[in-house]
């Protein structure tokens, strides 16, 4: 029976696609919420380094007359206190009633003209503020470039990228592919078995537990065509959530980077989204594969997920190597599944695809998933795998 | 009429849990579910099975359908040994039991067509042989309603009528009328007889007497795996009437009277 392995694709796909509510929650929810989720942390991150609007105000004493008229600059206000009851302030700031409180020693002026560097302790300005108020800290941190600014008025020897020039070299695309190589892989990785574990548990160990896989194996349908069938359809499954949680991703990206335009997957060109989509689809079977294989140990769809939990840590960790440099260039270490696949996406997203790692990636999930749905077949002859209870 | 099945030494034993041999207040770490049963089954008539529950019947009857198989003994289904060629036995059998479910999600419509692809029926068969046994079964009413709406009645109607899209000549039939009320029953008893008009040859597992007194033309009467006692009606009761012989039957073989 040639068209077995069809039969079994079409049941699987009919079975996914006809329901609205798996549709919704297994392709459209991941991206929307992915997007969602990422651009909220966008917009956090960004209002939390955003200088805030406003004059702080700035307890004084003994304000010198050099630094009196440089606050406005540097949205901070002097007020000066008199007969410094230092602790009494300092209380204030404490508790957030103040802002910021500025001790400069007496005769500031004189003693900062007088002083050479490297000859005896130069005069010291105390300033106290509360790292945990948003405004002391934006205060403080305005105070201090205030009196770093003035220390450079008065002492400048030499100057570092003054001009108007650009001083950075790389180029967008540089930055993008560091940083997407740095951080896709493991995201990829999470997405796509997040994907697979979404569909397999519920179609090998959930047709195990309702008993109506037994229905399909007294016919005679060859077992690896069952097994064929029923990985490429989850497969397909698999696949278009993950890119529902890709495409969410990267269109988040610019959001989540507050709008920097450091980053931007337009330096991609259509050999490495082809490569990517090659290498995604064999990664994909992989993880259907091996979620099928350990669903099928499963008597219970709940089983199989925590069966399949400790693999899904295992992904995530490989997919964290990415993050420590350049992809790894023994051919051999391409053979080793899932860590194939990270290396691979990080070569894809840095422009340093070497040929030959990249095949042997390739053809190492194939013949894993090919071997994986040998096994997965003979799983289906066995009745201590079918019916132990 | 020639044998179309023949059953020979059959024997399988089953590994018991812990918690398994706990229920069961044993310590053997394996119970022999069916001990050396043979039989054997003529082509057009119905075959019964009888034992109480727990005697071997349904490991028998998964054993033939090639769920599971024996340790040690065959069987040859038209020819076609259960261990040996399992895809040949699987295309020549139709078989039915409380374990094989359908899935919930689909409509017993979908479903036919899905099993009858499975089995390589052609289109044009597939149709018109759906029509003959939807409206045999009154599936018509119900065909576009999803499994799990379906009444027990009218699931266990859509499941035979899935066992047989592909014109099975041998049926196995494992307690088809039970949980079913009397008018299924019904529908279901007369169809086995309708089978065997049709020159099919029907092996059915069951523990209700009147249904084999009913329906069978032979019966086989398992007890503790073993075949007890294997012969047409007239030669099973000796005069008795089966529910008698049987216990009968039970209390030689057992040493426990009922």
């Amino acid at each position: 029976m040639k068209n077995g392995i069809w039969t079994i694709m079409k049941k699987e796909l009919t079975r996914f696609f006809t329901d609205r509510r798996l549709i919704f929650t297994t392709i459209l929810m991941p991206g929307v919420l992915i997007y969602l989720l990422y651009s909220l942390m966008g917009s956090a991150i960004a209002g939390m380094y955003t200088p805030e609007a406003g004059v702080s105000e700035a307890l004084v004493a003994n304000l010198p007359a050099s630094i009196a008229g440089r606050g406005g600059e540097h949205s901070l206000s002097f007020v000066e206190i008199e007969g410094a009851d230092a602790k009494q302030y300092k209380q204030e700031v404490a508790e957030g009633g103040r802002t910021l409180l500025v001790v400069f020693p007496e005769d500031f002026d004189e003693r900062v003209a007088d002083y050479t560097a490297g000859s005896g302790s130069a005069p010291n300005v105390e300033i106290y503020y509360n790292s945990s108020n948003s405004g002391s800290a934006q205060a403080y941190q305005n105070m201090v470039n205030l009196l770093s600014a003035y220390e450079n008025s008065i002492a400048n020897k030499f100057d570092v990228n003054a001009g108007g020039g650009t001083y950075d070299l790389a180029s967008a695309r540089d930055t993008s592919a560091t940083f997407f190589a740095t951080l896709l892989p493991m995201l990829l990785m999470i997405f796509l078995f997040s994907g697979c574990m979404a569909v397999a548990p519920e179609s090998i160990a959930g047709e195990k537990e309702r008993g109506t896989i037994t229905t399909i194996l007294v016919t005679p349908i060859r077992r690896h065509d069952l097994a064929i069938g029923k990985i490429a359809a989850l497969s397909i499954v698999a696949l278009l959530s993950g890119v529902s949680s890709g495409l969410g991703t990267i269109l988040s990206f610019p959001k989540l980077m507050g709008g920097a335009d450091l980053v931007d997957a337009g330096v991609y060109g259509p050999r490495e989204y082809s490569l990517l989509l090659l290498l995604i689809l064999s990664t994909v079977l992989l993880i259907v594969t091996a979620i099928s294989i350990i669903s099928a140990f499963a008597k219970t769809v709940k089983e199989a997920q925590t069966y399949v939990s400790p693999l899904m840590v295992l992904v995530v960790a490989i997919g964290i190597t990415a993050m420590f440099g350049a992809a790894a260039e023994s051919p051999v270490l391409y053979l080793i599944p899932f860590y194939n696949s990270v290396q691979c996406m990080a070569a894809i997203f840095s422009f340093e695809v070497v040929p030959v790692n990249f095949i042997i990636g390739i053809a190492a999930n194939v013949v894993y998933t090919g071997l994986g749905v040998l096994a997965l077949s003979k799983m289906f002859q066995s009745e201590r795998i079918l019916f132990s209870r | 009429m020639g044998e179309i099945l023949t059953v020979r030494d059959l024997t399988k034993t089953f590994r018991l849990s812990a918690r398994q041999q706990r229920r069961e207040g044993s310590r053997e770490k394996y119970k022999t579910a069916v001990d050396r049963l043979s039989f054997s089954v003529r082509e057009g008539e119905i075959f019964g099975l009888l034992g109480p529950n727990g005697a071997g019947k349904t490991t028998t009857l998964r054993m033939l359908a090639t769920l599971i198989r024996p340790d040690s003994g065959t069987a040859l289904v038209l020819g076609h040994d259960i261990v040996r060629e399992p895809d040949a036995v699987r295309r020549s059998i139709g078989f039915l039991t409380g374990e094989l479910k359908l899935e919930d999600y689909f409509t017993p419509n979908y479903l036919y067509d899905f099993f009858s692809e499975l089995h390589g029926v052609p289109g044009e068969v597939r149709g018109a042989r759906k029509k003959m046994l939807f409206e045999r079964f009154g599936i018509d009413e119900f065909a576009d309603v999803k499994v799990g709406n379906l009444s027990t009645g009218m699931k266990q109607k859509a499941s035979i009528v899935i066992s047989i899209v592909h014109d099975p000549s041998i049926i196995i039939f494992d307690e088809p009328t039970n949980g079913l009320d009397v008018l299924t029953a019904k529908v279901v008893t007369d169809y086995l007889i309708s089978l065997r008009r049709q020159g099919k040859t029907v092996i059915l597992s069951t523990h209700i007497f009147s249904l084999v007194e009913k329906v069978c033309d032979r019966a086989g009467v398992v007890i503790d795996g073993t075949m007890a006692a294997c012969g047409t009606l007239p030669e099973l009761c000796r005069g008795k009437s089966l529910e008698d012989a049987f216990f009968d039957l039970y209390t030689e073989r057992t040493g426990v009277r009922v």
